[in-house]
């Protein structure tokens, strides 16, 4: 607030326009105190001149309200005014109100006319007390234009985007701002960026555009604010692919903090997909959760029998595992759960298995909705109308996204374990590496030579603890290893 | 409800009639036909009240009566005595199916041409689908605005949405409601005509698929109803993919990251609620100094500010979008503005795609209007009040006559099907003239605005130039109990009126449900009801309804005009 002067507003109700009352005087509050004490005219115009002539200053009539517009004088120069008339209109960040004097006297000079900005406590006009002092009063208001004129406004939302102030800076930054050719070019900020940028009074021609054909984004001028991105204040489709946005916005901010090391000349770069951006996106989310794995080595013979068999029938390894895991799924509820405030269990309805598929330079998980519940050649034939549909990239979202536990199998390449990351949103993930002829041994001391599978699976130990795990484990390599119960 | 409780007082019982108990008795007469109609001029309402019972008989002997009066249209006229109908509508949009319906009401034998698919542009490419979209934007808007769900006590996860989904609601809604006016012509016997409709003489009319034979029908009267299309100023090349009209974001294809609107009218400003709430950011172009024109300023500026200014929007205004080109060969839709003033070039913007919303242009084009020698004026057919079709030498085309967008009085749909139904009432013997000032219009954003009658700047115009006196009363929804039991208190209804005698001459509302409210005061003002007595009416409490109660009498109408209800009547 300007001046402690500014004691009366009077919001009149809600069904009328708002009006607040202020006033003050030129001088300091003492001044005007005396002045009030005294109020013998003649006398003060003896002692205290400019006593007289008050200024009308830009009210704050919210919190946030750094400057004003004067809509319209409602009075103009000459007019007489008396205590509790309405003067002035300003428009604030909310809202119009019409300013009303606490002084009789005469408007002598409007030093802020309409249309004007003044920032908040600046003088926007004058009041004389008598008709001498409207001279005297002009005479101070052409000074003060002069001298202290209403600071010229922030930069406006126009001059920010035509400002070509800053362009220099881009050159300088060349490893962040590979796209943006040298020389001075003009600065493309989104809306929002620009709005950003006159809050927290960023100079936008000083911000390096990572955005589309370089442009400066939100997520730019927020860095540069050195404030952390606005939790993602935009919308997310609900797809992860078409989430991308958002990943991009926010690993933005991180990148410009600590300049990248230059490029190693010749080196190309190439933009994410928006599939990849998904990932990407994906990834850095499961930091978040704490995850641990344990493995279990599987005997396959009796599988690899039981595919030989229902192969010709249309039958996959996919379908096979999937449906084993959700039958050991089934009888351990807490790996089907998932975590998802750090507070609680949530425990869902139906075992819906994703299977990880690479694609296209992407990756993507087609989900086997209630794979406990069909049968293995109703989900055989599921899977691959997912395929089909995944590489004509015309999965629904609920096709997608909607996995409950995560399958990953690299055993076709060779590969004899692994370890795989676990999605955000799930409890647990299997990675199923390759089926190997290994010796065992048996519990009697025999040697023989049998087909063995590592699995390993990563868990968010928020909620599934060692234990669980363990006995998921067990359950599912007792499923593999006897897989009648999968034909049923 | 309670309005009509108190209105049918009045007839209901012998009350000393001053000069307003005629028209306030105009709701009172339970047929809902009648209410509908009502959009009369004041002088068109002067009715002596036996001319008003002959009305009433219409609708109860319609057919017998309409053949009657047939019979004498064809009398003075010199083409031929026998027709294939007795109405034929051009164009099966809202305009020409309101038009037939009330048609068939009335006994009329009644066809409709429609080259395209029935329901036009409101129900395919408009008000219907962009609707579907607004309720989804503005849900999405709810469940993001955490601050105010939080003021509820609510929380909900981050709101997501599949876009997909969403574009095919839009689409779903399409096409029930185009069903729906599919069948309910059906059912009613209504002939749908299939082919594009062109007049070939008077009462003349021929229609087919292109490449197929072509069938003539004469008709007693005809209506064109042929509407519009958007219009797409020079030097703007529409791909439908990046730069694109309202037809195309319809059917949200696709939601960019950064768009430009071109134009900040209705239409514009619906898709920046669609796009925002989506997560897009916009970029007005307004050929005209302040955004939103043809708003009331007061409303407008309030719009700004919470429909513009809060969001991710920026604009420019006084400019226009000289040149844009769709986005191809990995480079982002070039927009050239030029100053709108002196064409100088200002201003290039890079948007990820540009939704050109500068109007709407009449569609007009072979409809065979040279064959009666009447010339389009930028396209639309001249018109007189009552919707006649005007020639070249400003005569009267007998039996013509042109409703809806293609006469450009006031392209809304719901305009449209009153002027259509206003013809009918013509052809069938009964003179009427629409009120257009009694039509109200609405913007569906959140929250929405909606406005009938003038302006304030357009009354005080009025008030000099007739020398009289206009007042302006306001109130706010942050008064109303409703509006903040739903955290809504954000809005302002504001009515223009006559303080000496009392007429409403215009209102506008902006905040919760405007569309919705607007009501009240379109009716009274097609009523000719005035505030002193409008102000008794009752409304329910809590209702949003109560901010135009609260309007209504807080408006000083000065005290010696006279009231028809204010004597008590026990009943």
């Amino acid at each position: 607030m300007a001046s402690p002067l500014l004691s009366r507003v009077s919001i009149s109700n809600a069904t009328a326009g708002n009006t607040i009352s202020f006033s003050s005087s030129v001088s300091n509050g003492l001044l005007w105190r005396r002045s009030a004490a005294f109020p013998d005219k003649s006398r003060r115009k003896v002692s205290t001149v400019q006593a007289k002539i008050r200024e009308i200053f830009m009210p704050a009539l919210s919190s946030t309200m750094t400057e004003g517009k004067i809509v319209s004088w409602i009075k103009s120069e000459g007019d007489v005014l008396s205590k509790g008339e309405s003067v002035v209109v300003v428009e604030s960040d909310k809202a119009d109100m019409d300013v009303e004097t606490f002084y009789d006297g005469i408007l002598a000079a409007i030093v802020v006319g309409d249309g004007e900005v003044a920032p908040v406590g600046a003088p926007i006009g004058l009041l004389a007390e008598t008709e001498e002092e409207i001279a005297e009063a002009k005479a101070k208001a052409s000074k003060s234009g002069s001298s202290a004129p209403p600071p010229p406004p922030p930069p406006a939302p126009a001059a920010a985007s035509a400002s070509p102030a800053a362009p220099a800076v881009a050159p300088a930054k060349s490893a962040a701002s590979a796209p943006v050719p040298d020389g001075p070019k003009k600065i493309v900020a989104t809306p929002f960026a620009k709005k950003l940028a006159k809050q927290h009074k960023v100079d936008i021609g000083s911000v390096v555009g990572t955005g589309p054909f370089g442009r400066i984004t939100p997520a730019d001028v927020e860095a540069a604010a050195g404030i952390s991105p606005s939790k993602s204040t935009g919308v997310n489709e609900v797809s992860p692919v078409a989430a991308a946005p958002a990943p991009v916005a926010a690993a933005a901010p991180k990148a410009a903090a600590s300049p990248a090391p230059p490029p190693i000349p010749g080196s190309t770069v190439v933009p994410f997909t928006t599939m990849q951006a998904a990932v990407s996106k994906n990834m850095v989310e499961s930091l978040s959760v704490p995850t641990f794995r344990v493995g279990y080595p599987v005997l396959t013979d009796k599988l690899d029998a039981l595919y030989e068999k229902v192969k010709p029938k249309g039958v996959t390894m996919t379908a096979l595992l999937a449906k084993a895991a959700a039958m050991a799924l089934a009888q351990h509820p807490v790996v089907n759960a998932s975590c998802k405030d750090g507070k609680s269990f949530t425990y869902n309805s139906s075992i819906n298995i994703a299977v990880a598929v690479a694609i296209n330079g992407g990756l993507i998980t087609p989900v086997l909705q209630d794979a406990d519940k069909l049968d293995l050649y109703l989900l055989s034939q599921k899977w691959k109308e997912l395929v089909e549909k995944a590489r004509a990239k015309q999965l629904q979202a609920h096709e997608y996204n909607s996995g409950t536990f995560t399958l990953s199998n690299l055993g076709m390449f060779g590969v004899d374990r692994f370890d795989a990351i676990l999605p955000p949103g799930q409890g647990a993930i299997m990675a199923v590496g390759a089926s190997k002829p290994t010796v065992v041994t048996d519990k009697d001391g025999f040697f023989s030579v049998k087909s063995k599978m590592l699995v390993n699976v990563t868990a968010d130990h928020r909620i599934i603890y060692g234990a669980d795990l363990a006995a998921f484990l067990q359950t599912f390599a007792k499923i593999v290893e006897n897989p009648e119960s999968l034909t049923l | 409800m309670h309005s009509s409780l108190s209105l049918s007082f009045s007839s209901s019982t012998a009350i000393p009639r001053s000069g307003y108990s005629s028209e306030l008795s105009c709701a009172a007469p339970p047929s809902p036909l009648n209410l509908r109609f009502c959009g009369l001029r004041r002088e068109a309402l002067g009715f002596s009240s036996p001319k008003r019972n002959d009305s009433r008989r219409v609708v109860v002997s319609s057919r017998g009566r309409s053949t009657k009066v047939s019979a004498s249209v064809s009398e003075n006229g010199s083409a031929p005595k026998a027709f294939d109908y007795d109405l034929v509508i051009i164009g099966a949009g809202v305009g020409g199916h309101g038009a037939a319906l009330h048609a068939v009401e009335k006994g009329l034998k009644t066809a409709i041409i429609e080259g395209d698919v029935v329901g036009g542009t409101c129900v395919n490419r408009g008000c219907v689908p962009s609707k579907a979209l607004l309720a989804v934007s503005g849900r999405m808007r709810e469940l993001q605005s955490e601050h105010h769900l939080k003021a509820l006590g609510l929380q909900v996860s981050a709101a997501g949405y599949d876009r997909q989904g969403v574009a095919d609601h839009a689409n779903n809604l399409a096409s029930k409601i185009r069903n729906n006016l599919t069948n309910s012509m059906k059912a009613l016997g209504v002939d749908i005509l299939t082919g594009v409709g062109t007049i070939l003489g008077p009462q003349k009319v021929k229609y087919g698929k292109v490449g197929f034979s072509e069938n003539v029908i004469t008709a007693k009267n005809i209506i064109i109803a042929t509407g519009s299309v958007p219009l797409v100023p020079r030097g703007i090349e529409v791909d439908g993919k990046t730069v694109i009209t309202s037809d195309h974001a319809l059917k949200l294809e696709f939601v960019p990251d950064w768009i430009a609107i071109v134009g900040s009218g209705y239409i514009g400003l619906e898709f920046s609620d669609v796009y925002t709430a989506l997560g897009s950011e916009v970029t007005f172009i307004e050929a005209l100094d302040q955004l939103m024109p043809g708003f009331d300023p007061e409303i407008g500026k309030l719009a700004q500010r919470v429909l513009i200014n809060p969001r991710k929007i920026d604009y420019h205004t006084g400019v226009f979008a000289s040149k844009i080109t769709p986005a191809k060969d990995g480079k982002p839709v070039r927009i050239e503005l030029i100053d709108a003033k002196t064409k100088e070039p200002k201003d290039a913007l890079e948007v990820d795609a540009a939704l050109i919303a500068t109007g709407r242009a009449p569609f007009t084009n072979g409809l065979g209007l040279e064959n009666i020698n009447v010339v389009t004026q930028r396209g639309f057919v001249p018109v007189d009040e009552r919707m006649r079709v005007l020639d070249a030498d400003g005569n009267l085309v007998p039996h013509l006559y042109c409703i809806g967008d293609a006469n450009g009085k006031m392209m809304l749909a719901h305009a449209a099907s009153a002027q259509g139904i206003s013809v009918v009432e013509q052809v069938t013997g009964k003179d009427h003239v629409l009120n257009h000032l009694s039509i109200p219009a609405a913007c569906f954003t959140h929250p929405e605005i909606s406005m009938v009658g003038l302006t304030e700047p357009q009354a005080r115009e009025k008030a000099e130039k007739e020398g009289f006196e206009v007042s302006v009363a306001k109130t706010s929804f942050k008064a109303n109990t409703k509006a903040l039991a739903e955290n809504e208190g954000e809005g302002l209804a504001k009515l223009i009126y006559r303080p000496d005698n009392g007429e409403i001459l215009g209102v506008h509302i902006f905040g919760l449900h405007a569309a919705d409210l607007i009501h009240e005061a379109s009716n009274a003002i097609a009523l000719g009801t005035r505030i002193q007595d409008i102000k008794f009416a009752v409304h329910a409490h809590p209702t949003l309804s109560e901010v135009l109660d609260e309007l209504f009498k807080s408006a000083k109408v000065h005290a010696h005009v006279p009231s028809p209800v204010s004597e008590p009547v026990t009943v």
